[in-house]
């Protein structure tokens, strides 16, 4: 196969993961204009849901296909239940506060969800692989590719869209991006402004978790996920502007495509790449690529 | 006055009781001036990524095995009591742990970290202290190929052996090979780690060429784009140095794509999470150990040590010990066990650190690994074999079995004392004795 094939297919491999990781820590700050530190725990979550959820059914003897619905179905359950308690029990109070205090909250609730999470489902690594290998596999020109990966492109852009159709074509849309333009007069003008942010941060949960529930089974869940995570979607949020998921999905398809190249050329800069990137983009452009009076409008 | 000749009877009849039956547990008379117990701050990762696979398991071991020891009579009669603390942190915060572990809480001893960063920063620290340090885990050749420390030892061997004795068993069992590749963690032991092997077999094979050296973050989790690559490239050989959940998924990602087919997949440390990975685990991947650290090497029915920590540990916590941290952790304990009584003996009262030092340079002491000595860095670096073998799954255990198993004797890919590893390897392996 050539480099260039490569390039693409690993590029839009990488890119898919990270829009999936990164998607609802844009879509909060748009909302909420809350920089969740806390998004990687929830994450975390859906990761550990998913593998456990995944896990009962391989082991029950039921159809191994159904291990996908069901890693649809903990990012929901996780999104559910700890969307609504985060956002009502903690984050509301603070949205008046300065910033420092909100990253100062989130983080709090990070290094909470940190040791639950060890609680729950102790030190040991949770392993759920049979769905990576399920779908089988696609040899291209000497080079193996599960078709799981397709399928996590698929469920990238079936995310996007769905975030897409749901705030540009839908009233709920509307109502949330006059939320965003002024919480005060939106709130004057009768919008439930606090259910509006109780659904968008449950919506960004589930994001989150959707993330960590299909990165599941090509991981070992394990403690400290949370972590690794945030720092790569972080610079793909910064890239594509802060709080705009369309500029989202492009910054995680640049620092894809851009790692992808450096691994076949200069394997030793791949993680230089990406943050050189960011660098060079705050640098040029502080608001991120499709940021400043564009991002409100998520 | 009966009332006190009463009381003054029954504390008369208690301190007899109290001689009689000795201190719980004790089974050996404590020699004069011992104190009432021997405090042994074990620092290892609690949280974080290392906690999992390797901070937790010597957690674990190093608590059975102080019961164990406490329940046959501590060290030379006297009970040892652990403190345990986190190593998680940056450097700076370690070394501040360790201060207020030997000032603030006054352990006799320190015995701990996994990271090579902190087993290099920690011991001029020892040193200022005058506080007996047992390194009992982390991997890196540099702590005393660099300098000479008089209160730091290390009870379990150093890298070199894992990248030696990768090179030497992969020409074992693929002698033909033209191409290698490295996937390591970007840190200073993923660098290390493939320095070490690289030279090793370009020594020992030098038509050897290297077709990629691929540097993934620690932790990173992704390996798709890496693994594109090296089935692109074919290399013969693929030696990485992951470990803990890298480890798990880089396997998880690579099996399905038949990375493990395609190329000799070896890794210089046992990666750990071997048992957890369970049927989940790939065959043909070459496993190595740094020392005899795997269920059945040594042994167990051969050394009875290492049948004890095997049943006892399975008992308690209903898992093998399987990381070698587990391992080394015991080492540590049973080296300053060792040292300890071999010190009362020589002292014929209870030693202080010196006598302890004098004791444990250049020693031999028996643990469940075998018989280790601290035969380089001065007597304060300890040896072992190196062990590879190759995977396969056992429906018996439940995970990966090892087959075509070697075991590299100690001066086969342990340099002589003092002399730096990559400096022997550079030189052609002399003195090297290997079957």
């Amino acid at each position: 196969m050539d480099t260039l094939t490569l390039i693409l297919l690993d590029g839009i491999a990488f890119a898919s993961w990270l829009f999936l990781v990164s998607a609802g820590l844009t879509f909060a700050y748009g909302v909420l204009r809350i920089l969740n530190i806390a998004h990687g725990s929830l994450y975390a979550v859906g990761a550990y849901t998913g593998a456990t959820l995944a896990g009962l059914v391989l082991h029950s003897g039921a159809n191994p296909l159904l291990a996908y619905p069901v890693l649809l179905g903990a990012a929901l359950l996780v999104g559910l239940l700890l969307g609504p308690l985060l956002e009502r029990g903690f984050l509301r109070r603070v949205y008046d506060q300065d910033e420092v205090i909100t990253l100062l909250l989130t983080f709090a609730i990070f290094l909470i969800l940190e040791d639950g999470m060890k609680l729950v489902w102790g030190v040991s690594p949770i392993i759920v692989a049979e769905p990576y290998a399920l779908l089988g596999q696609l040899a291209l020109g000497g080079v193996t590719y599960p078709l799981y990966s397709f399928l996590l492109t698929g469920v990238a852009i079936l995310a996007g869209l769905a975030l897409w159709v749901v705030i540009d074509r839908t009233r709920f849309g509307k109502l949330i991006t006059s939320v965003i333009h002024d919480r005060e007069i939106s709130a004057a003008l009768g919008v439930n402004v606090p259910r509006i942010c109780t659904v968008a941060f449950t919506g960004a949960a589930m994001l989150a978790a959707l993330g960590g529930a299909f990165t599941a089974p090509m991981v070992s869940v394990t403690p400290g996920i949370s972590a690794d995570v945030i720092v790569l979607a972080f610079a793909v949020t910064v890239i594509g502007g802060l709080g705009n998921v369309g500029g989202g999905a492009i910054g995680a398809l640049l620092v894809g495509l851009l790692r992808a190249t450096a691994i076949q050329f200069l394997p030793a800069l791949d993680l230089f790449v990406v943050y050189a990137l960011m660098t060079v983009i705050l640098l040029v452009r502080p608001e991120g690529l499709f940021g400043g009076v564009e991002v409100r409008r998520i | 006055m009966r009332d006190r000749s009463l009381s003054r009877w029954l504390v008369h009849v208690v301190v007899l009781l109290a001689i009689v039956a000795g201190p719980p547990g004790r089974a050996v008379a404590a020699p004069a001036g011992a104190p009432p117990q021997v405090t042994i701050g074990i620092v290892t990762f609690l949280s974080g990524a290392a906690s999992g696979p390797f901070g937790l398991p010597a957690k674990a071991a190093a608590e059975f095995w102080i019961e164990k020891l406490n329940h046959e009579g501590g060290i030379g009669g006297v009970k040892i009591v652990p403190v345990v603390i986190d190593e998680a942190g940056p450097t700076d915060q370690v070394v501040t742990n360790y201060r207020r572990l030997v000032t603030d809480q006054k352990v006799d001893l320190v015995i701990g970290y996994i990271s090579s960063a902190n087993c290099t920063a920690v011991p001029a620290v020892a040193e200022e202290l005058k506080a007996l340090t047992i390194l009992f885990d982390c991997g890196t050749n540099r702590v005393f190929e660099n300098a000479q420390y008089r209160y730091v030892f290390r009870t379990a061997a150093h890298t070199g052996i894992d990248g030696i004795g990768a090179a030497r068993y992969v020409l074992s069992v693929k002698p033909g090979i033209k191409t290698i590749a490295g996937l390591n963690p970007d840190y200073a032991w993923g660098h290390d780690s493939w320095d070490i092997f690289e030279k090793a077999i370009r020594k020992l094979k030098p038509d050897v060429t290297v077709v990629d050296t691929l540097w993934p973050k620690l932790m990173q989790g992704q390996f798709t784009s890496e693994i594109s690559k090296l089935q692109a490239d074919k290399p013969d050989v693929i030696f990485t140095s992951v470990w803990g959940g890298d480890f798990v998924s880089f396997i998880e990602q690579a099996k399905p794509r038949g990375l493990f087919a395609q190329s000799l997949v070896v890794i210089n440390n046992d990666g750990a999470n071997v048992e957890e990975l369970g049927h989940d685990t790939a065959d043909g991947i070459a496993l190595g150990f740094r020392g005899p650290h795997w269920i059945s090497i040594p042994n167990p029915a051969g050394n009875q040590l290492q049948q004890q920590f095997i049943d006892g540990y399975r008992a308690r916590y209903k898992k093998y010990p399987m990381p070698h941290g587990s391992y080394h952790v015991v080492q540590a304990l049973q080296g300053v066990k060792a040292a300890y009584e071999k010190a009362i003996k020589a002292a014929g009262r209870w030693p202080g650190v010196d006598d302890v030092i004098k004791a444990l340079e250049y020693s031999e002491f028996d643990t469940p690994s075998g018989r280790i000595r601290l035969a380089i860095g001065h007597g304060h670096q300890a040896v072992e074999e190196a062990v590879y073998g190759t995977t396969k799954f056992d429906p018996r255990l439940g995970f990966a079995g090892l087959g075509g198993v070697k075991v590299f004797p100690v001066k086969c890919v342990n340099p002589p004392d003092g002399v730096k590893v990559v400096d022997w390897i550079e030189q052609g392996f002399p003195g090297a004795e290997c079957p």
